[in-house]
């Protein structure tokens, strides 16, 4: 598992690489955490290289998007691979964490 | 660890204390429990502080002096180790739901049955050699490793042995834990009118606190359950209760289902699961619908639809976790929802445990030597063609 950052127009942009388990879950969300330290701009985990992603992976999401939903930050997930994407609907989370096909649309999700 | 324990019986129903020492003269016999006896709040305090060595509390609810929901949250001041098992009504969810906050680690309802008393304190028991053993590991600082073990204690303690039967059905669940994480458990009520109450479900997270989490997804289910007989309104009061203090953002995947024997029909809700397969006596399948269900414990307030559909005589209900369809082979492949499938399908329709012991067969066969990295666990429930 990999987390790179990197900056799109106005959002920041997280990439995620691998697979996120059990047993590197903590991990994964202290990557999402150090990244999104400090900032205010829109953040978009965009998971085109995710393979995988446990139920431990969605809660690491989870916490990062409550906490950036208390600093009324944008939050988005995109590029899903389908396993993955089904991970989110068969949990019910695609209705608590909003998700688009690309950077593009999730940047557009923010409206400006 | 000491294979002897004490345990305080509260109640100001004086005919309990001669029926409880009758019905569980076995095990007083075998020395396992001794019991001693308190009729109300005020008194049973009083015995905590004469008798140190008292493992667990059992207690009725009202009481003269003393209630029992006061008793609970005078037991703690006392000695934080000791186990409280709660006596209520059967369905009151209010004072069962305020018992869980005060700390009571399970709950029976009125009118007793002893046998079900029995297994709530050797489960309580099981929990509660557990929790000792954690003490230990924390007092001495000791890897995860260990309170990873401890964690899988208490999961494994909570897992009934005994499935439910009827005439003409049978049930049976097996869990096989993962090394490291995992968070699968399952379980099974008995319910109002001969109804029969099966749940599966998968927590987020690993540890004790996970281990905690599930514990009190299982007992405010059960509690809800019995109290109601809608899968929906089940989810929905259960979610809403884990959905509070849940700082740590654990969740659970919960399916429910509600079986009954007369008709075979099956209503369930689904929050956030795997959809169950049904496997036909002729080899065909039908998967579950969703009902739009969302994982519990974290969104309040959520409604959750339920559906429901019929076993017919030969049908078999297959109920499983993420670590059978996730469960990998040596090339990483995903063992899947299609082979799983084909397995069903080819599987003889036979018995409930047959259909389990063909699942764990062919997904130890795919994964080879690969390692397993959840638990994986399958409930399946057979109902048996018609006597020609």
């Amino acid at each position: 598992m990999k987390v790179e950052t990197l900056k799109e127009g106005d959002s920041l942009i997280l990439l995620t690489e691998g697979r996120v388990d059990g047993t590197n879950a903590v991990d994964f969300q202290s990557a999402m955490e150090n990244a999104i330290q400090g900032n205010d701009q829109p953040v978009i985990l965009d998971f085109e290289n995710l393979s995988y992603i446990s139920s431990a992976g969605l809660r690491a999401i989870l916490v990062v998007a409550k906490s950036l939903q208390r600093q009324n930050v944008n939050f988005a997930v995109c590029s899903l691979v389908d396993s993955v994407k089904e991970v989110f609907v068969i949990s019910g989370f695609d209705r608590i964490i909003p998700i688009h096909d690309s950077q593009e649309a999730a940047i557009d999700s923010f409206g400006g | 660890m000491r294979d002897s324990y004490k345990i305080l019986v509260v109640d100001d129903e004086p005919d309990l204390q001669p029926l409880m020492l009758q019905r569980m003269r076995r095990q007083i016999r075998s020395g396992r429990y001794s019991f001693v006896f308190a009729h109300n709040g005020v008194e049973a305090l009083e015995v905590l502080h004469q008798e140190d060595d008292i493992d667990m509390v059992v207690s009725d609810i009202n009481m003269p002096q003393m209630d029992g929901l006061t008793l609970l949250e005078q037991i703690p001041k006392v000695d934080p180790n000791i186990r409280s098992v709660i006596i209520s009504a059967y369905g009151d969810m209010k004072n069962i739901r305020t018992a869980m906050n005060r700390g009571a680690f399970d709950f029976v309802t009125k009118p007793l049955d002893f046998n079900d008393l029995r297994i709530t304190i050797d489960r309580t028991l099981a929990h509660l050699i557990e929790w000792r053993k954690a003490l230990e590991s924390r007092d001495q600082l000791v890897a995860l490793q260990n309170e990873l073990s401890v964690a899988s204690g208490m999961q494994q303690s909570i897992l009934p042995t005994i499935f439910p039967d009827g005439p003409d059905f049978k049930s049976f669940a097996s869990m096989e834990p993962a090394r490291n994480v995992g968070g699968d458990f399952y379980d099974f009520m008995s319910l109002n009118d001969g109804k029969v109450g099966l749940a599966i479900a998968d927590v987020s997270g690993k540890g004790v606190p996970a281990a905690l989490f599930m514990m009190s997804s299982r007992t405010l289910l059960k509690g809800s359950a019995i109290g109601n007989l809608e899968p929906g309104a089940t989810l929905k009061e259960v979610n809403d209760l884990l959905c509070e203090d849940n700082d740590a953002m654990m969740f659970v995947t919960l399916f429910y289902a509600v079986y009954d024997p007369e008709t075979g029909a099956v209503s369930y809700a689904n929050g956030g699961h795997n959809a169950p397969v049904i496997i036909h006596a002729d080899g065909s399948y039908t998967v579950l619908p969703m009902t739009g269900g969302i994982a519990l414990g974290v969104m309040p307030d959520f409604e959750f639809d339920q559906d429901s559909i019929t076993l017919l005589p030969g049908d078999t209900l297959v109920l499983y976790t993420d670590g059978v369809t996730e469960a990998m082979n040596e090339d990483g492949e995903e063992y899947g929802m299609d082979r799983l499938c084909e397995v069903l399908s080819a599987a003889p329709s036979i018995q409930a445990q047959d259909i389990s012991d063909t699942i764990f067969e062919s997904i130890r066969e795919f994964a080879g030597e690969a390692p397993q990295s959840d638990d994986i666990t399958c409930l399946t429930l057979h109902r048996s063609e018609v006597d020609a």
